[in-house]
């Protein structure tokens, strides 16, 4: 129905003979196609994100009783557009003391990590910008930028609680990058591949084949790990409120702070389109007889459960404490990421 | 020679300024937590010494809320003064409410209806109530979890509305007066007193469902924030402080007031003294005080009088007079000086959140930022008892 795989490759062939016809090099077509490509991601995330946002505050409403933002449009939809423009309006400030060029690039390290994992990431049956084949690797290349745009900020700011933000949230995340990677490593070993595009089609559309299933253990620890990677309740410790005031963004206004803001959101999307990708079968359809549904629309469904998922941790759970945090990071999700390591390995070789 | 202080960014980075630079080390830092902080339920200011995450050392810093509210009490009569004690302690103003009614009703002799005196334990029990919702949700907060806050103030909802259909207001009562109470309650109340009550203990499960055994709230409660008895007794912790550290101090059974003597209830009391024992306490006065305003409702006596008749102008003998109540967050007693005239002559209030403030430097010593945060929360201090 609504598959773009056919269309997409129809388009680029009838606009490659209209190139030929003229002799343009196909280098612009494909450097004009790949620029469009991306300002359409980038359009689709950010609306993503915003929807996002005001996903999470009705669901944090509905689970807290209360009603949530609806003024705004229907049920509040255009809350966060307002929100986004109340933001646009506000003051840039700049603290005095403040490292003021590592200070402005903070923010932008951070929304530009958060974007460019979607590169690589499979949204439908040929809905990719790049089907890298060491896929998965640069996922988590790019996702560990985040740490640096949020030492950058914690350090630039020149306060103390900021300062305490980017240090924990530096520890944390680079603790939980290695079970992450390990846990990613179960699906990648089943596939026999590091190109989201191969493990996807390795997954098939049986939704007992799909790696959650051989993957339990890893699926869990990558999702935890993954929480932990998007400073996402119960790991929120770089930003507690409570204790840090805001942490790392605490003297960031304006525009910097949605930049902020939407970074994380996309993050939190980010880890549920891979969870979704690597054990969830991407935008496989369950059953092969649902796959009239268009491929996006699986995707989408999945990738936005799991961020419901996410979305009822955060407004149930404490938060841990940092030892506790790194404790839970080395001391039981390591382990347990290299059980799954050999468990999987052994399958592999003995039944794959 | 003057030696570099924390400055992050102390001269330009490079490597070669990293590698030579003799700033780079190791130090101890202060940070100003307060008087504007998300934490510090409302304006208490802390200083803190860190290293790192870990606290080496604090200095709490009070006053930001003092309103010399025993300098006002000598220039108020004994009946002007009772609207001040609703600032006292807002979250909680009937109990400051009773606690000067019995002083001046100990000090002139006062005699009070029966039916009021069960009134008043409604009413406190209630507040007591609606008092330990408010430490709930803001300890829950404390920890992180931001659901249980939104909980508790939901239920809060209804015993406000309970105070506003007997006396019109939501948080500054005014409604246990010397000698009685204001008015007699409505109809409606005790139906939809009993309702609340029936409900209310359900939800009490449901905040234990999402807290008391939750692996990550016990990590961050149990073994945190140890109190021991003698260091309580010390600095003269009371209430659930006191009651977390394995003590049944309770001044409605050690110094029965009012008619407390004749109700059937139990004084919960934790084993540790951790911030864990300081919330299974609390949450049990929960389940004592409900089961207190149910016995009041059935015992009720009959009546028209909730007030006994009084001179307009109170004029006690002269003579000194200290009385004290079990307030929720513990002790709360007025010491009052009269001279014979129709003003105090002199006031001292004491109160629990004082003595409970000065628990929080011994215990969090030692500890991390993120500990800190779960004793205060588990303390229930209320900055504006602690100044006056």
């Amino acid at each position: 129905m609504l598959e773009f795989d056919k269309v997409m490759l129809e388009l680029y062939g009838f606009l490659a003979a209209w190139c030929a016809a003229r002799s343009i090099p196909l280098i612009w077509l494909d450097l004009t196609v790949m620029i469009i490509a991306g300002l359409i991601m980038i359009g689709v995330l950010s609306l993503a994100a915003l929807f996002l946002v005001w996903w999470e505050r009705k669901v944090s409403a509905h689970l807290q009783d209360r009603l949530g933002p609806m003024r705004t449009g229907t049920h509040g939809v255009l809350q966060t557009l307002a929100d986004g423009i109340k933001l646009l309006q506000k003051e840039d400030i700049v603290p005095s003391a403040a490292d003021k060029r590592v200070y402005f690039w903070a923010p932008v390290v951070a929304f530009v990590a958060a974007y460019l994992a979607y590169i690589v990431i499979p949204f439908g049956k040929g809905l990719i910008a790049r089907d890298l084949n060491i896929g998965i690797l640069y996922i988590i290349a790019i996702t560990s930028f985040t740490v640096i745009s949020l030492l950058m900020a914690g350090w630039a700011s020149n306060n103390k609680y900021a300062l305490l933000g980017g240090m924990r949230s530096a520890a944390q995340i680079v603790s939980y990058e290695v079970p992450l990677t390990i846990s990613v490593l179960g699906a990648v070993m089943l596939a026999g591949s590091l190109s989201m595009v191969d493990i996807v089609e390795a997954q098939g559309p049986y939704f007992w084949k799909w790696y959650w299933l051989p993957q339990i253990l890893g699926f869990g620890i990558y999702f935890i790990s993954a929480t932990a990677e998007a400073n996402r309740t119960p790991f929120d410790l770089p930003e507690a409120e409570q204790e840090l005031v805001a942490g790392f963004n605490v003297e960031y206004s304006g525009m910097k702070f949605a930049m902020f803001f939407l970074a994380e959101f996309v993050n939190m999307f980010t880890i549920s389109a891979i969870a979704t990708t690597l054990f969830l079968g991407g935008w496989q359809p369950p059953l092969p007889g649902l796959a009239f549904i268009p491929s996006w629309i699986w995707f989408m469904g999945k990738t936005l459960f799991l961020v419901f998922v996410l979305m009822w941790f955060r407004w149930t759970y404490p938060r841990l404490r940092v030892d506790q945090l790194m404790n839970f990071a080395w001391k039981f999700l390591l382990p347990l990421a290299f059980l799954n390591l050999i468990l999987t390995g052994l399958g592999v070789y003995f039944f794959g | 020679m003057d030696r570099p202080r924390f400055r992050p960014h102390a001269g330009k980075i490079t490597v070669d300024n990293m590698i030579e630079n003799k700033d780079l080390r190791e130090e101890e830092f202060l940070i100003n937590m307060g008087p504007q902080h998300p934490s510090t339920h409302g304006v208490l200011r802390l200083i803190l010494k860190m290293e790192g995450e870990f606290i080496r050392d604090l200095t709490p810093y009070v006053g930001y809320l003092h309103r010399s509210i025993e300098k006002i009490a000598e220039n108020r009569t004994y009946n002007q003064f009772m609207p001040f004690t609703d600032r006292i302690d807002y979250c909680a103003s009937m109990p400051s409410n009773l606690a000067w009614a019995t002083a001046v009703e100990k000090l002139a002799a006062i005699e009070v209806p029966e039916r009021a005196e069960y009134l008043r334990v409604i009413m406190v029990e209630l507040n007591r109530i609606a008092s330990h919702l408010i430490w709930l949700g803001t300890m829950s907060l404390d920890l992180g979890a931001v659901t249980p806050f939104l909980y508790a103030f939901r239920e809060r909802e209804w015993i406000l509305d309970l105070f506003e259909m007997t006396c019109g207001q939501r948080l500054t009562y005014h409604y246990i007066r010397i000698g009685g109470v204001a008015r007699d309650i409505p109809v409606e109340f005790e139906k939809s007193c009993r309702a609340f009550i029936k409900d209310f203990r359900r939800r009490v499960d449901d905040y234990e469902a999402i807290l008391t055994e939750n692996p990550i709230f016990l990590g961050r409660t149990k073994d945190i924030g140890i109190l021991p008895l003698d260091l309580a007794k010390d600095l003269g912790a009371s209430g659930p402080t006191i009651r977390g550290s394995n003590y049944g101090w309770d001044i409605r059974k050690v110094e029965p007031y009012s008619v407390y003597d004749r109700f059937d209830f139990q004084i919960p009391i934790g084993a540790n003294g951790d911030v864990w024992d300081r919330y299974m306490v609390r949450i049990e006065e929960f389940r004592q005080s409900c089961k207190i305003i149910e016995q009041a409702l059935d015992g009720l006596p009959e009546g028209d009088t909730v007030r006994s008749k009084l001179p307009t102008v109170l004029r006690p003998p002269a003579g000194e007079v200290f009385s004290r109540i079990e307030a929720p967050r513990g002790e709360m007693g007025y010491y009052i000086v009269s001279n014979g005239d129709k003003k105090p002559f002199r006031v001292k209030i004491r109160t629990a959140s004082y003595g409970n403030l000065q628990c929080l430097r011994p215990t969090s010593i030692g500890l991390k930022i993120a500990d800190l945060v779960a004793i205060f929360g588990s303390l229930d201090v209320i900055l504006p008892e602690v100044d006056r």
